[in-house]
């Protein structure tokens, strides 16, 4: 038991069950998944669905504030991406060209690499801090965006396009197993390499690992690249999803979302341990959050209210420290204190 | 002569565990500048918190012109009259040199700051002190000499008593060490009252009147400082007279010159830090670097390291000169080097103990050619096994281990790499007698393998014990190497660095 309590994931996961059992008292047919048209339909495969870029993008937030750096622009990667996408493929005289389709997603995520790759330089080449470093193209991205579609929503008609963050495949929805592959590769990526114990090495003690040989610049600007493609893929998810490359709103406050994940998942914002299931059950913490305000109607003028307070439940339930304090003063007349704290601050290792 | 204007009597301060003041006297007269000696641990920061309010002494009395005081604050104690400048100085480098001055005392008129009197008056107050600064140039622009300086005439100008200067010319070159010493002579001979600390033997004989030294908390005595002779000094302050020779087991070993050098560094210094020395560290052989703190002791290991890059001279490694921008280039020629800091500038706390020793050899390898598994709990176990990690848990953080299994843990992740060379800065500093005993005859076996050591150490018997050579700096300058023959004695050390010259 208390092996399963001290897991780093155990607090992440707790709250999402809570969460959606809750929503099994509210809507009794919550958990019912039905098959249609050999689809999986229910409110589970929605949030699952729906979570999708979120996920995505709080994937790369991970690796990133793993390094102890932050990115703040992948809400504007994810407008310039889908963006980009769509001119693209509205250009074409059949849009519903598979090989067209290809390229213009294939460019969409190039140019989303390299936007992660410039904010990879301004902090490790340029040695500015990441907060400002990525303030810039937050900032400049969504002019980038309205500058690719002119200001205007460019809608699209292509079934290929539409499959990415609609479409369905194996009964799944494709954006699903999208996420699926990229978190697995991802997780293969960082501990069946170096990789992890590389970045929470930067992240956990920068001058130590610079002096025990890391070459930590490689290292930060390859996290941020990635970063900028995860963005780039979710914002080709979403406006797959809408069939609509909007530079205004797409993405519009994700990357709050997706440091909120992170954190929900465990991952300290100040850099080192990190976890990609703990970010991916975050991120599904926040968007079963979103799906709970609308299948229980809570009013639209309270919604931001209500998720404001879950948040900072979740948040302080996740924190150690917090739950150290709750916990001691509870303890103290039958356990001797000083073994408890100590206890629970000791993070297990995943 | 006139009453003292500061005096401490029978001052006592615990922490929990030490005695870090006990029954300590002190006077400080007006016009005088008054050296506070000691070797680290010995009081004299504790002294001067005291002094400044911020700890309360347990007994004895502070008397500020002849009434006694009790000083609750820093606060506080500037408004008696008493005001510190530290090393690291404690002003805004985004505001100006006159804004700076004045800040948290503007002079304003119904509410508003008369900009224009900040101005003049600051102009004023700098051109008395002969300070050439723009009042207007922000203070972050300004050289670490100059800012010290506008922190002085700050705190002169606030109050014009007594002034506290806490180690401030450790960062400062030869000039501008002459310029912060003309001022404090004219604050002297204005009647200021100066408690000057530190470690520069020759900065306090050049500009002290008297002085106090302190050793383990006690006062040892308080002297004149032109009666005093400089091995007088090093005596009382570290408790060692030339008569009482400890018997030391030295290694009579000579020294293995006859192979080529791993390292071997020409002219090799950096500004501010270390004045050009040369060396040579040889296979089998362990260098010494011996001095007093803020000798340039460990500056020097560092340079060599390329943990900072000199700014002169060239470092050989195996027979070709190699351009040390980064630590990477020394790590390939097979050099490594455990920190001074090891919880800062060595251990990774948040990964495991397992972790933080495949370290090294994995970021030689790059992250793209993971060590397997198997190789790394072989690797793992056997150097925790082999230096007696405890608790042996590889999967334990490595925050939770006592100082000394930390510093096994980073000679661990070294030792894998199976260096050539390898720089210990303070590698016993803090950790328990054991664990000391194991990293000294480790260091020893290491050189009996034929890897280079260059060892650095505070405790010279410690440094006699293990070296074949020992490098003697003082004020941040290599002025003698002496080979280990055996008659050498940490005295005969002290007496290098107190005159500078050898016997």
């Amino acid at each position: 038991m208390k092996a399963v309590v001290g897991h780093r994931l155990f607090w992440p996961a707790a709250v999402l069950v809570v969460m959606l059992l809750a929503n099994v008292v509210v809507t009794p047919g919550f958990f019912s998944i039905q098959v249609r048209n050999g689809h999986l339909y229910g409110s589970l495969i929605d949030i699952l669905l729906l979570g999708s870029p979120l996920m995505l993008v709080a994937l790369g937030m991970t690796v990133v504030i793993a390094t102890g750096g932050i990115d703040l622009s992948v809400g504007a990667v994810v407008a310039i991406s889908g963006a980009l996408a769509c001119y693209l493929i509205s250009g074409q005289e059949d849009q519903g060209a598979v090989s067209g389709v290809l390229v213009a997603v294939a460019l969409a995520l190039v140019l989303s690499a390299v936007l992660g790759f410039w904010n990879g330089l301004f902090v490790a080449r340029v040695g500015i801090q990441p907060i400002i470093a990525t303030l810039i193209l937050m900032v400049a991205g969504r002019g980038v965006a309205q500058l690719i579609t002119s200001g205007k929503n460019i809608n699209v008609n292509s079934p290929p396009y539409k499959l990415i963050g609609g479409g369905y495949w194996l009964t799944l929805p494709f954006a699903v197993i999208v996420v699926a592959v990229v978190v697995a590769l991802t997780g293969l990526a960082v501990r069946r390499t170096a990789l992890g114990m590389l970045l929470e090495a930067i992240g956990g003690n920068a001058e130590a690992s610079r002096l025990v040989g890391i070459r930590s610049r490689r290292l930060i600007v390859l996290a941020y690249t990635f970063c900028g493609l995860c963005a780039g893929i979710a914002g080709l998810m979403i406006s797959s999803n809408i069939a609509t490359a909007d530079g205004n709103n797409a993405g519009l406050w994700m990357e709050l979302d997706a440091i909120l994940a992170v954190v929900i998942g465990g991952t300290a914002l100040t850099g080192g341990r990190f976890t990609l299931a703990g970010t991916v059950l975050g991120a599904l913490v926040i968007q079963t959050l979103s799906t709970t305000i609308y299948t229980t109607g809570i009013p639209p003028q309270v919604t931001l209210v209500f998720k404001a307070v879950v948040v900072a439940i979740v948040c302080l339930i996740q924190s150690p420290a917090f739950r150290a304090k709750v916990f001691r003063r509870r303890a103290r007349p039958a356990a001797p204190p000083p073994a408890s704290p100590a206890a629970a601050d000791v993070e297990v290792n995943a | 002569m006139p009453g003292a204007v500061l005096e401490m009597i029978g001052v006592s301060k615990g922490f929990p565990g030490v005695r870090a003041l006990a029954d300590v006297d002190f006077q400080l007269f007006p016009g005088e500048i008054h050296a506070l000696m000691g070797e680290n641990g010995a009081g004299k920061s504790t002294l001067i918190k005291v002094l400044t309010g911020v700890h309360a002494a347990d007994a004895g009395e502070v008397r500020l012109g002849g009434e006694r005081v009790s000083v609750t604050g820093p606060q506080h104690a500037q408004t008696l009259g008493i005001s510190t400048v530290y090393q690291e100085v404690n002003l805004c480098p985004n505001l100006t040199v006159a804004e700076n001055v004045f800040i948290g005392r503007e002079p304003s008129k119904a509410g508003a700051i008369r900009w224009r009197e900040i101005r003049r008056r600051a102009a004023e107050l700098l051109t008395r002190f002969h300070v050439d600064v723009d009042p207007g140039a922000r203070l972050g622009t300004c050289s670490l000499a100059i800012q010290q300086l506008v922190a002085i005439v700050r705190a002169v100008d606030i109050s014009a008593k007594v002034l506290i200067l806490d180690e401030p010319t450790s960062s400062l070159d030869r000039d501008e060490v002459e310029q912060l010493f003309t001022v404090m002579r004219r604050l002297r001979d204005d009647g200021v009252a100066i408690l000057f600390v530190s470690h520069f033997l020759e900065q306090v004989y050049e500009v002290s009147d008297r002085m106090t030294v302190l050793r383990n908390g006690r006062l040892v005595g308080e002297y004149r400082t032109a009666e005093l002779s400089r091995i007088d000094l090093v005596g009382h302050m570290t408790g060692r007279t030339l008569s009482t020779l400890e018997q030391l087991h030295v290694r009579d070993e000579t020294a293995r010159v006859q192979a080529e050098p791993i390292l071997k560094a020409q002219g090799v210094g950096r500004r501010g830090a270390i004045a050009p020395f040369d060396l040579e560290i040889h296979p089998g052989e362990v260098v010494g670097l011996a001095g007093l703190l803020g000798s340039g002791r460990t500056e020097a290991a560092r340079l060599m390291f390329g943990a900072d890059v000199a700014d002169s001279g060239t470092i050989t490694l195996g027979g070709k000169p190699v351009p040390l921008r980064g630590p990477n280039a020394a790590i390939d020629h097979g050099v490594a080097f455990c920190p001074e800091n090891r919880k800062s500038e060595g251990l990774i706390e948040d990964l495991t103990v397992g972790e933080n020793i495949v370290l090294a050899l994995q970021a030689a390898n790059g992250w793209l050619r993971p060590l397997s598994q198997a190789r790394r709990q072989e690797l793992v176990g056997r150097y925790i096994s082999a230096l007696r990690i405890n608790p042996a848990d590889p999967d334990m953080p490595a925050r939770n281990l006592s100082g000394g299994n930390q510093q096994k843990v980073l000679l661990a992740r070294w030792l894998i790499t199976q260096p050539k060379l390898l720089i210990l800065d303070e590698p016993t500093r803090g950790i328990d007698v054991g664990a000391k005993a194991e990293i000294q005859k480790l260091v020893v076996s290491l050189a009996e393998d034929g890897v280079g050591v260059l060892f650095v150490s505070a405790e010279l018997e410690e440094v006699l014990r293990i070296s074949h050579k020992i490098e003697v700096l003082r004020d941040r300058r290599l002025i003698t190497e002496i080979g280990n023959t055996g008659t050498v004695t940490p005295e005969g050390i002290l007496e290098i660095i107190a005159n500078g010259t050898t016997p």
